[in-house]
């Protein structure tokens, strides 16, 4: 059976562009369908569907959703996570950019199942023409009464809003995009309470990733069996986007059933970049642990990603040839995360910038014997003791770096020197 | 015993500044929500940067403790505290565009501007700084000019596109 594309095939049209024609296309649709539908049965329907979250930590959409508590007593909020800072990561910016109204149907049809009144868009401050293109959908959506006092004449009223980051890769973090949201540095939050009970103004808020909210208006109108029946298993379904980039030929993104084959997609994207040969690639964006290979032929759904040692996080596919210098490509990830962590956790704080020096100094030689197991103290130290997920995800790829590939950087070491040809490299700290 | 913070002499938000904050502040229930959009609005406002008095102006519309507007701009990589210039470049040097040669990209940048990184050209029209990745790992290597992308970027097209800065 061939697949075709669901959340990608206006991609290209400038027709999607317009409310006019993005309605031409079947959109609307799905909202149209859910206002006629109890808000209880929208939220069974995507649970069922078995929709994981495509942000990057896979949770059950359909359950985030039930756990937003029933009553009017306090007004609740949608939060459409649109901060994708994610090194690798490029597919929202695709959506957002091709087919904004998909997006804020799929935001309009979680504010009505989950009776949130009030949506904001929190999207990164780099997406200055993103953002430019979901203001002009929007202010269509609403003449057209798409949003508004009454959405689409069902009495239900709802009001979207950009909000514009400021450059904080801490802000795709759930607490700290709420922080962010309300004015404050984007320090992420103790939880619990989870954002479901105290969220954005100290109300009930759900948080949904772009490529997410994209797939709910396709589970409305096409049903969540059509939907289950595209992917692995019961646990990974769905269309899913991969942003592949580094040494391929056709770097972008593509969308394939959850669960294609990495080699597969690799060969899709033109195979390896000016016939290299693949060393290594990382699966799932800059917090994904490395993977050899050997690897070449893993399903790349969440479960089996997760099972190798790595995870599908974002589904931001970096490949590395031969050429590359690991070493080289762990420190400059060591040195995003030390320049985006919040500074709140002393742990994270700390540690992402004594691994960042520690691997500087392996890159350039001058490393010793002992610095594998100190990398892997720090590790061990930062792993679980901060607030948020960005301490774990820092040492993803250190750990991968010094498990998998340690003859790599042993090589560094004894030879004192960087084995693969030198460039200069850019930035000090911050 | 109260400490006082040092006082600004701040003009205050340009008229056409003020009237989109007014507008924007709508959208929130709580005013300190608006602050990251008046921060932009300012730093447009400002030529690019906000001086002590943009942040000034911005505390006294929004009724903020000026140290508290201070600590959300030293917060974000988006707002900047010192001049920059007419264009400026964000490059993107973070692991797929640094796969793809950032490097070549910071050099050639270096050789036509001849100034530091974060340092403004003598004739106010360029400044560049190496940035976090832009989400444009497909078109690597890049960089941001402003609010623009410039994509799939060679040392010769950089230079080219240099050229047609004035």
């Amino acid at each position: 059976m061939t697949f075709e594309p669901v959340l990608t095939k206006n991609v290209g049209n400038p027709a999607a562009l317009t409310l006019k024609g993005y309605r031409q296309l079947g959109g609307y649709e799905g909202l149209s369908k859910a206002l006629l539908m109890e808000p209880d049965a929208i939220i069974e329907e995507v649970k069922k569907s078995g929709l994981r979250g495509r942000g990057g930590a896979g949770f059950s959409a359909g359950l985030k959703w039930s756990f937003i508590p029933k009553g009017k007593d306090k007004p609740k909020y949608l939060v459409c996570n649109a901060d994708e800072s994610e090194p690798g990561t490029f597919k929202d910016r695709l959506l957002m950019e091709n087919d904004p109204h998909q997006l804020l149907e799929g935001c309009a049809i979680c504010c009505y199942a989950v009776q949130a009144s009030t949506c904001y868009i929190y999207i990164r401050g780099e997406y200055t023409k993103a953002a430019a293109i979901l203001e002009r959908a929007l202010k269509e959506a609403y003449e057209a009464g798409v949003l508004g006092s009454s959405v689409l004449g069902s009495g239900f009223k709802l009001d979207m809003y950009i909000h514009r980051g400021a450059g904080a890769y801490i802000c795709g973090e759930e607490t700290g995009m709420l922080e962010s949201l309300e004015g404050k540095r984007g320090q992420p939050r103790v939880k619990p309470p989870f954002p479901a009970v105290v969220g954005a103004f100290g109300s009930p808020t759900v948080i949904n990733n772009v490529e997410t909210l994209c797939n709910v208006p396709h589970i409305l109108t096409r049903g969540a069996d059509w939907f289950k029946s595209i992917g692995t298993d019961e646990k990974n379904t769905g269309p899913k986007l991969y942003a592949i980039s580094g040494h391929v030929e056709r770097p972008g993104t593509y969308e394939y059933p959850i669960g294609i084959p990495f080699r597969e997609m690799l060969d899709k994207a033109g195979g390896m970049y000016k016939g290299g040969t693949l060393k290594a690639f990382i699966p799932g964006g800059a917090s994904a642990p490395i993977l050899p290979a050997a690897q070449i032929d893993i399903k790349m759904d969440f479960d089996t990603v997760a099972k190798a040692g790595s995870m599908l996080g974002s589904a931001a596919v970096i490949v590395m040839d031969e050429t590359t210098c690991l070493v080289r490509s762990v420190a400059r990830l060591s040195k995003f995360f030390n320049h985006e962590s919040c500074g709140q956790c002393t742990p994270c704080r700390e540690g992402t910038n004594w691994m960042e020096l520690l691997l500087k100094r392996l890159e350039h030689g001058e490393g010793r014997e002992a610095d594998g197991q100190l990398l892997l103290n720090i590790c061990s130290h930062i792993g679980g003791n901060s607030l948020c997920a960005l301490g774990d995800a820092a040492i993803g790829p250190v750990k991968s770096l010094v498990d998998r590939f340690w003859p790599e950087v042993e090589q560094h070491i004894r030879e004192q020197r960087c084995p693969f040809p030198q460039r200069r490299y850019f930035g000090n700290g911050s | 015993m109260s400490v006082s913070e040092p006082k600004v002499t701040s003009p205050g938000l340009p008229p056409a500044a003020k009237a989109e904050l007014d507008e924007v502040r709508k959208r929130y229930p709580t005013t300190e929500a608006a602050l990251l959009p008046a921060l932009h609005i300012a730093q447009r406002a400002w030529g690019g940067w906000l001086p002590d008095e943009a942040i000034a102006a911005v505390a006294a519309e929004l009724d903020l403790p000026t140290s508290k507007v201070y600590g959300v701009v030293t917060f974000y990589d988006l707002y900047h505290q010192k001049p920059v210039g007419r264009y400026r470049i964000r490059v993107c040097t973070n692991l797929s565009c640094q796969l793809r040669g950032c490097e070549e990209i910071m050099e050639t940048l270096h050789e036509e501007l001849k100034v530091p990184e974060d340092e403004v050209t003598p004739d106010g029209r360029c400044s560049y700084i190496h940035f976090e990745c832009l989400g444009s790992c497909d078109t690597a290597p890049m960089m941001m000019v402003n609010d623009d992308y410039y994509e799939n970027l060679t040392p010769e097209r950089v230079r080219h596109i240099l050229r047609g800065f004035k």
